[in-house]
């Protein structure tokens, strides 16, 4: 991982300006990568990094700017041009064709073909050495990609990349669905192409990330380029985080409640619940007041436990009682109904009616409340949105515009809001900082333990198994549907939890 | 066009014009004209790719049909009579496309309204029907309309909710056997309407306005007001944007699902009545391609055929648009076949313009 300082820019791009409708999203932004280095891509939540590499991908045009590839100017038109240069993107949002295999969908747009006939032994072959070049040969190349977690797909999208000569690689928060040993594996592959030459463009949240895989740094914030070309190793986190954020945060954890009653009634009492061929006897109790965290590998069934509970899948066996009721199993109005609430994992596919307002969306789980004889009043609904997406800083500010139009981070503030303003009585959280920014962070961390604070029970899912322990007063290693490890989380460390979570990989 | 505008419910321009209040945005970025659309249709700003430019240019593609009916038929266009005439065509299509664009918004299709109908007006009809409407009273023949369309609806929404058949596969099945079940029960006879009571009613006028004219503007500005301003309105939306965020949302997504396709059905039994109205007759015939209208109504009014997306004003506009569009041709003696290529043409133009429209506000 050395460059040399005086190597010629792969890339420059020079006094970029977009603009949406209402918004600048980039108002004068430069960047240069160099070959073979780790730039890395910071900014708050809707600071424009994932419009930059749009502008840069071709997917979007500049207003105004330039675009220079090894000192010379280039148009990108559309996308395929910028494909022909080697520039290959991985997307916030996944990109795949749910529909067709995985070798289809590596190949998708430039497939192997003689004469017009697509060669299908050819192109999986294709696809096994790509996928066993990026440590996950098990992934079959004829599965449907509809099919594979998150993670997979991930993976499938790295490939697709790599299917093409790639100079420079653009990855837009690529830890974002990856548990702690898949960022590793990504990062080995990250390594292998830039001693290669290939230049790669990364952007995420996480600032330990930083630290380990990237060279250099450019700094984003409202659309502005703040700082660029900073050294990783000569530039303290603290910095960064001023940089982006123009304030300092202490980047903790809210002090634990330390007045948790956990001796009387749980408010939620899970037991013995079972998803058939998912996980099996899962005994989970949350008093009020506690947040409990549940860790464990992408696949291990943290997700499946939650929405089980929650009624969105139909436990096998088991049963789930809130405050000594016992919920009717696979019913989510009657989980809803007994106060509990679901952030889940996908925020586009599960959480999310990309086409409608703000306000619209943090309102969909509470119409009733502003409905008499079921007509609404939409004042006190936008009224009420305004509050909570305020309260968790949702930028920019209105309820009015679609949530389409949000950055990524701030779309998962969305969610949240939607169930601050339910007020339930069990919160549960499928990964409820994705993509979201330091500051924000900070923000959620502290909502959450003031909502654990006024009574309510929370659970927390995170692959980060640093947010767990943080957040959580107590802690549940799931691995392969099992729970096999649960105490109080002051009494446990990073690596010990690791240990636990590998176990069954590593025998 | 002044005495069709008078007409409540079916009037575009002001209807659009509550459609939308224009919020004064408090955004700290300045949003210009990201202010709320209730029908929930905008794809961002700017105020031609909203759904009052939307509606807008569905307005001036009816005003283009109107002065091209002055222009080729003068008077007998522009006369109070033809207005008439030209309302009266458009509330049987009108009232199922109310119900349809519920549908359509909700993620759904039913393709089969037309059977639907003359299932209904045949039920509503038959000897035995109208023998009891004389000895008691004339609604039996609404209620039982109402009811064969509801049930139907709900045959529809119950198999495509719990019974997890396509939509498009399970009422095309319902096409083909209410259709069939009309002419088994009319044993493909007219049936002849004989009930004064009923007769009277139906072909009263209101304030000189005909009285299915008056149920057409009902049922428009009551579906504008189910769409907007209510939670089953909202819940469509969500259900139809994103079934699963709004199951986890904890939406009960099947049971709205049924309650869509029995509101549509509903809107079919009441179009059957019409029909009764109209034709004096209870016919397997009646409706016949009657789906293809409504849906080309509703589609050219600017929802979305993939749900999530809808307007009720849109869908008035785009019945008035083919209803005064045959309409000039009638007058001008041109054969249907004619007609129905320039129905074809208009449908695809509509079209394209709107995506060119949505197109403009998210520059992908
Ligand atoms: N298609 C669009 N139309 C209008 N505004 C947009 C559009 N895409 C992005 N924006 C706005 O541009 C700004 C920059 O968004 P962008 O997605 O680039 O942020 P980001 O830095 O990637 O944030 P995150 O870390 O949350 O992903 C945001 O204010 C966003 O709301
Ligand atoms: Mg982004």
């Amino acid at each position: 991982m050395t460059t040399q300082p005086t190597t010629a820019p792969l890339l420059e791009m020079r006094g970029i300006v977009k603009r949406f409708p209402g918004v600048l999203a980039l108002g004068g932004v430069d960047l240069d990568v160099r070959p073979g280095e780790v730039h890395c891509l910071l900014g708050q939540n809707g600071a424009g990094k994932s419009t930059l590499i749009k502008v840069l991908s071709a997917s979007y045009q500049p207003d105004e700017g330039e675009v220079l590839w090894e000192g010379r100017p280039v148009a990108l038109p559309t996308p395929q041009s910028a494909m022909r240069l080697g520039i290959s993107t991985i997307y916030q949002e996944l990109d795949l064709v749910p529909g067709l295999s995985v070798a289809e969908n590596i190949f998708l747009g430039h497939e192997l073909s003689s004469g017009g006939m697509s060669q299908r032994g050819r192109t999986n072959r294709a696809a096994a050495d790509l996928l066993a070049r990026l440590g996950h040969g098990e992934i079959s190349p004829t599965r449907e990609v509809g099919r594979l977690t998150p993670a997979a797909q991930q993976i499938v999208s790295m490939a697709r990349a790599l299917s093409q000569d790639t100079r420079l690689l653009v990855l837009d928060e690529p830890s974002a669905v990856l548990d702690q040993g898949e960022v590793d594996n990504l990062f080995r592959v990250i390594r292998d192409l830039t001693a290669e030459g290939v230049a790669v463009v990364y952007i995420s949240h996480r600032l330990e990330e930083i630290r380990q895989i990237g060279d250099r740094i450019t700094v984003l914030k409202d659309g502005r380029t703040v700082a660029t070309g900073l050294a990783v190793a000569e530039t303290p986190t603290a910095d960064l985080i001023t940089l982006m954020t123009g304030r300092s945060i202490e980047y903790v954890f809210p002090p634990r409640g330390d007045a948790v009653v956990t001796t009387g009634e749980p408010v939620l009492e899970v037991s013995d619940l079972e998803l058939a061929g998912v996980f099996s006897g899962v005994d989970l109790r949350v008093h009020a007041g506690e947040i409990v965290g549940l860790a464990g590998l992408v696949g291990a069934g943290r997700s499946e436990i939650l929405e089980t509970v929650y009624g969105a899948r139909r436990a096998s066996a088991g049963t789930v009682r809130v405050n000594g009721r016992e919920l009717r199993r696979g019913s989510v109005p009657a989980a809803v109904k007994a106060g509990l609430g679901l952030a889940p994992e996908e925020r586009k596919s599960q959480g999310l009616l990309l086409d409608q307002a703000v306000y619209r969306n943090v309102t969909v789980s509470t119409l009733g409340r502003f409905a008499r004889l079921g007509f609404l009043d939409s004042g006190d609904e936008r009224r009420r949105a305004a509050e909570v997406t305020q309260s968790l800083d949702v930028r920019p500010a209105g309820v009015d515009r679609l949530v389409r139009l949000l950055s990524g981070g701030n779309q998962q503030k969305v969610v949240l809001a939607r169930w601050l303003l339910r007020e339930c009585r069990v919160l549960l959280l499928d990964e409820p900082t994705r993509g979201v920014d330091v500051g924000a962070r900070a923000e959620i961390y502290a909502v959450v333990r003031a909502l654990a604070d006024s009574g309510v029970a929370v659970v927390v899912v995170s692959s980060e198994v640093e947010e767990v322990l943080g957040l959580a007063d107590r802690v549940l290693v799931v691995r392969e549907g099992r729970v096999v490890h649960e105490g109080p989380a002051h009494e446990i460390d990073e690596s010990r939890v690791l240990d636990l979570v590998m176990e069954g990989s590593a025998a | 066009m002044s005495e069709h505008r008078t007409t409540p419910g079916t009037d575009g321009p002001d209807l659009a014009a509550v459609e939308n209040p224009v919020a004064p945005s408090n955004d700290s970025v300045r949003v210009e004209h990201a202010a709320a659309e209730p029908e929930g249709t905008s794809r961002g700003a700017g105020l031609m790719s909203g759904a009052f430019g939307r509606n807008l240019g569905l307005v001036l593609a009816l005003l283009v049909i109107c002065v091209v009916g002055v222009v080729t038929a003068g008077d007998r266009f522009a006369s109070v009579d033809n207005m008439v005439t030209i309302l009266r065509l458009a509330s049987i299509v009108g009232v199922v496309s109310i119900g349809m664009t519920f549908v359509i918004t909700g993620g759904g299709i039913d393709l089969s309204v037309g059977a639907i109908v003359a299932l209904s007006s045949v039920w509503a009809s038959t000897f035995a029907t109208q023998t009891m409407a004389e000895d008691t009273h004339w609604l039996v023949m609404v209620f039982t309309a109402l009811a064969v369309g509801g049930a139907c609806g709900l045959v529809n929404g119950v198999l495509i909710a719990y019974g997890n058949i396509v939509p498009f596969i399970m009422t095309l099945a319902m096409l083909a056997s209410a259709r069939g079940l009309a002419e088994i029960i009319s044993e493909r006879r007219t049936q002849i309407v004989r009930v004064e009571g009923f007769k009277d009613f139906w072909s009263a006028d209101v304030l000189g306005v005909p009285l299915l004219v008056v149920i057409f503007a009902l049922v428009s500005v009551g579906g504008w007001f189910l769409f907007n301003r209510t939670t089953f309105g909202r819940r469509t939306l969500a259900v139809g944007g994103n079934p699963e965020a709004a199951r986890l949302a904890g939406i009960n997504v099947k049971r709205h699902t049924v309650l869509l396709y029995v509101l549509v059905g509903l809107c079919c039994g009441l179009a059957a009545l019409m029909y009764l109205a109209r034709t004096s007759t209870g016919s397997s015939t009646h409706g016949t391609l009657l789906e293809l209208d409504v849906i080309a109504a509703v589609v050219i009014g600017g929802t979305l055929l993939t749900g999530g997306r809808g307007t009720i004003v849109g869908t008035v506009i785009g019945v008035l648009i083919f209803s005064t569009l045959s309409n000039v041709f009638v007058l001008n003696n041109q054969d249907s076949s004619t007609q129905a290529v320039a129905k074809g043409l208009i449908i695809v133009v509509a079209v394209l313009l709107q995506q060119r429209l949505a197109r403009r506000s998210t520059t992908t």
